[in-house]
């Protein structure tokens, strides 16, 4: 289909640009006339949540990028004149750190509401696989991130991460040779996650985050009941009945779950920056020694499950290999979300018990592998961390059978709240 | 618009095997382009010269070791560890080889002439890379004895505090630890009976 110039016919300064830039146009259709359902609940806030917590990321970052030195030497006492010397330098860094943990908060939660209302299903697969692309990119950046301070958990984070290529077999220690760029992390490892960290996984994470949002706006929002809002529609305006324009109703209310969201974030900075060691970890104020490991590496937390799952798998073969399959295979499993869930039935309303209890004891599994992740390998918890590995990748095959032994609710043909 | 635009648009005067020709010869020859303008982005990440440089190898004089001590030294970076072991220690050795999961060295971490319990070229010298063949970290010096905090029978050893491998005073990993295999012995060479070379094999006698 050919492109229309101005299609809304605005006249004046407007009508000047939408001549030549579809500003009208974008406005409308991603906005004031983009009909999102009208019964989103708490769990919607954590999409424009992310989005906010983005932002943050970007300009905070690019502030910190002008006063921090990637180089082995200077990197450490650089972070360290931030936070003394620069003015208001520590805010700027605890904004940044914060807003770290904050984005794997509200992109947990904001998965767990896709997998809850069946988000993942047809014809929104894209959306998931973008957003499963985003989460990736999301873990590097935040590993690129934890290394940049070059403190102890940063250098020892980092050897634990790239000895994990170098259980791929035959080719694994020339790859990590050349990922760190020498013998073991160093200056040139670091100079390259910098690079990575400010310029390329930024763009890729934007990028991504604009094909998310394309894809979405394209087969229209779900929604807690699950329904599909385009079968009922205003048989003279073709609007949804059930839709309502994003602006006003969606920004207005979003930006009440930006004052609470902002409440909490300020509080965390201002009063616990370090969260308790969680946030900002003890061993990482002491500068990168490569001769001394700190008594316990333990991951940032929001890594904690999927360290948990590498350490709950056993060397078979004399290799590490199969905790890094593992691993991995616990990030990946989340692509094919779309296609394990056989479920006919979208949201968790209307599903049977068998789904709603697994998937309540699927969060908690989750919430403890990241707890155990953060633990000292004792028998107790390395059995904890063994059973909550069976149990996450047990749930991802169960959705192909767990409706066949269910019986779903009737589900209705428009939204009910 | 020009003449031809017109025709593409009503599609006559178009070949479509030479357009497809056109477009595979390009794309293919574009392709090419693609892989050698990648070689240099790709090798640009190795080692620099620099850092192959200070990966050279290392020597260590050890006259002042005494028995029982452990001596680290930075070797490509990485923590080297020379023990000086007491005869209570190396006779440890054959005791715990019950536990162990790779005793008879079978697994190649170590060059062909380390050989035996001992794992070195002097039974009483131990040299070894002290980093977990885990994931990397750097294990402590454990040599007291009884320690049931890490194991019933210890006789002393190395223990990982990361993720809790365990290995005897030659670096072999016991069983049932997330470590796969012992502990990585470099090449070294003795120049004469106090000094030692690391990351170089002896002189064939």
């Amino acid at each position: 289909m050919a492109i229309v110039p101005n299609p809304h016919k605005t006249t004046g300064i407007m009508g000047w640009i939408d001549d030549r830039f579809p500003a009208t146009k974008l406005w409308k259709d991603h906005l004031t006339e983009y009909y999102a359902p009208k019964n989103f609940n708490f769990w919607y806030y954590f999409g424009s949540l992310a989005l906010l917590v983005l932002v943050n990321q970007l300009i905070t970052g690019i502030w910190l990028a002008m006063h921090y030195k990637p180089d082995a030497k200077l990197a450490f006492d650089s972070v360290e004149y931030i936070m003394r010397d620069v003015p208001w330098g520590n805010i700027l860094r605890y904004m940044h750190s914060t807003g770290a943990s904050a984005f794997f908060l509200v992109v947990y939660l904001h998965m767990f509401r896709g997998l809850l209302y069946g988000s993942h299903k047809k014809p929104r697969e894209l959306i998931w696989i973008f957003g499963c692309l985003i989460y990736l990119v999301l873990m590097a950046e935040g590993f690129c991130g934890y290394v940049l301070p070059w403190g102890q958990m940063s250098y020892w984070g980092a050897n634990v991460i790239f000895n994990l290529f170098g259980t791929i077999p035959f080719i694994g220690p020339d790859l990590v040779i050349w990922i760190q760029g020498d013998y073991i992390p160093s200056d040139a490892t670091l100079s390259r996650l910098f690079s990575l960290h400010v310029v390329f996984l930024p763009f890729a994470l934007v990028g991504l985050v604009v094909a998310h949002l394309i894809a979405l706006h394209e087969v229209g929002s779900n929604n807690p009941d699950g329904v599909d809002i385009k079968k009922f529609k205003d048989p003279v305006t073709h609007i949804p009945l059930d839709g309502i324009g994003f602006h006003p109703y969606y920004t207005v209310k979003d930006i009440v779950g930006v004052c609470v969201f902002l409440i909490l974030f300020v509080a965390v900075i201002c009063f616990a920056p370090d969260g308790g060691g969680y946030l900002l970890e003890k061993p990482n104020f002491q500068e990168a020694n490569p001769l001394v490991t700190p008594e316990h590496i333990a991951p940032a937390w929001y890594f904690g499950a999927f360290y948990a799952m590498l350490r709950a798998t056993p060397s078979m073969f004399s290799s590490a290999l199969p905790g890094v399959i593992v691993m991995f295979g616990a990030v990946l499993i989340l692509f094919l979300l779309p296609w394990l869930d056989k479920n006919p039935v979208k949201s968790i309303r209307y599903k049977g018990t068998l789904t709603k209890v697994t998937t309540m004891v699927f969060a908690a599994d989750f919430v403890m592998l990241n707890y155990v992740g953060l633990q000292p390998p004792t028998a107790l918890f390395t059995l904890l961390s063994q059973i909550g590995t069976i149990y996450y990748f047990a749930y991802f095959i169960g959705l192909m059978f767990f409706h066949k032994f269910e019986k779903s609710k009737p589900v209705p043909e428009r939204v009910t709240s | 618009m020009s003449t031809q635009s017109v025709a593409n648009a009503t599609g006559s005067g178009v070949d479509p095997g030479r357009r497809r020709f056109l477009t595979l010869a390009t794309s293919g020859v574009g392709a090419v382009g693609v892989g050698f303008v990648a070689w240099p982005f790709l090798a640009s990440l190795k080692p620099s010269e620099r850092a192959k440089a200070l990966g050279a190898p290392v020597t260590q004089d050890i006259s002042l070791l005494e028995p029982g001590q452990k001596l680290n030294v930075a070797w490509r970076g990485k923590p080297v560890w020379i023990v000086k072991r007491t005869p209570e220690m190396i006779a440890s050795l054959a005791q715990v080889k019950g536990e162990l999961a790779d005793p008879e060295n079978e697994q190649p971490q170590q060059p062909d002439y380390i050989k035996g319990d001992a794992r070195a070229i002097k039974p009483e010298i131990l040299v070894m890379i002290g980093s977990c063949t885990h994931l990397g970290c750097s294990p402590t010096f454990r040599p007291d004895h009884p320690a049931p905090e890490i194991a019933a029978n210890w006789q002393g050893g190395f223990y990982c505090p990361c993720h809790g491998s365990k290995f005897d005073l030659s670096g072999r990993v016991y069983k049932n630890v997330p470590a796969p295999i012992n502990l990585k012995v470099p090449p070294y060479r003795f120049a004469n009976d106090t000094t030692i070379v690391i990351g170089e094999d002896p002189v064939a006698a």
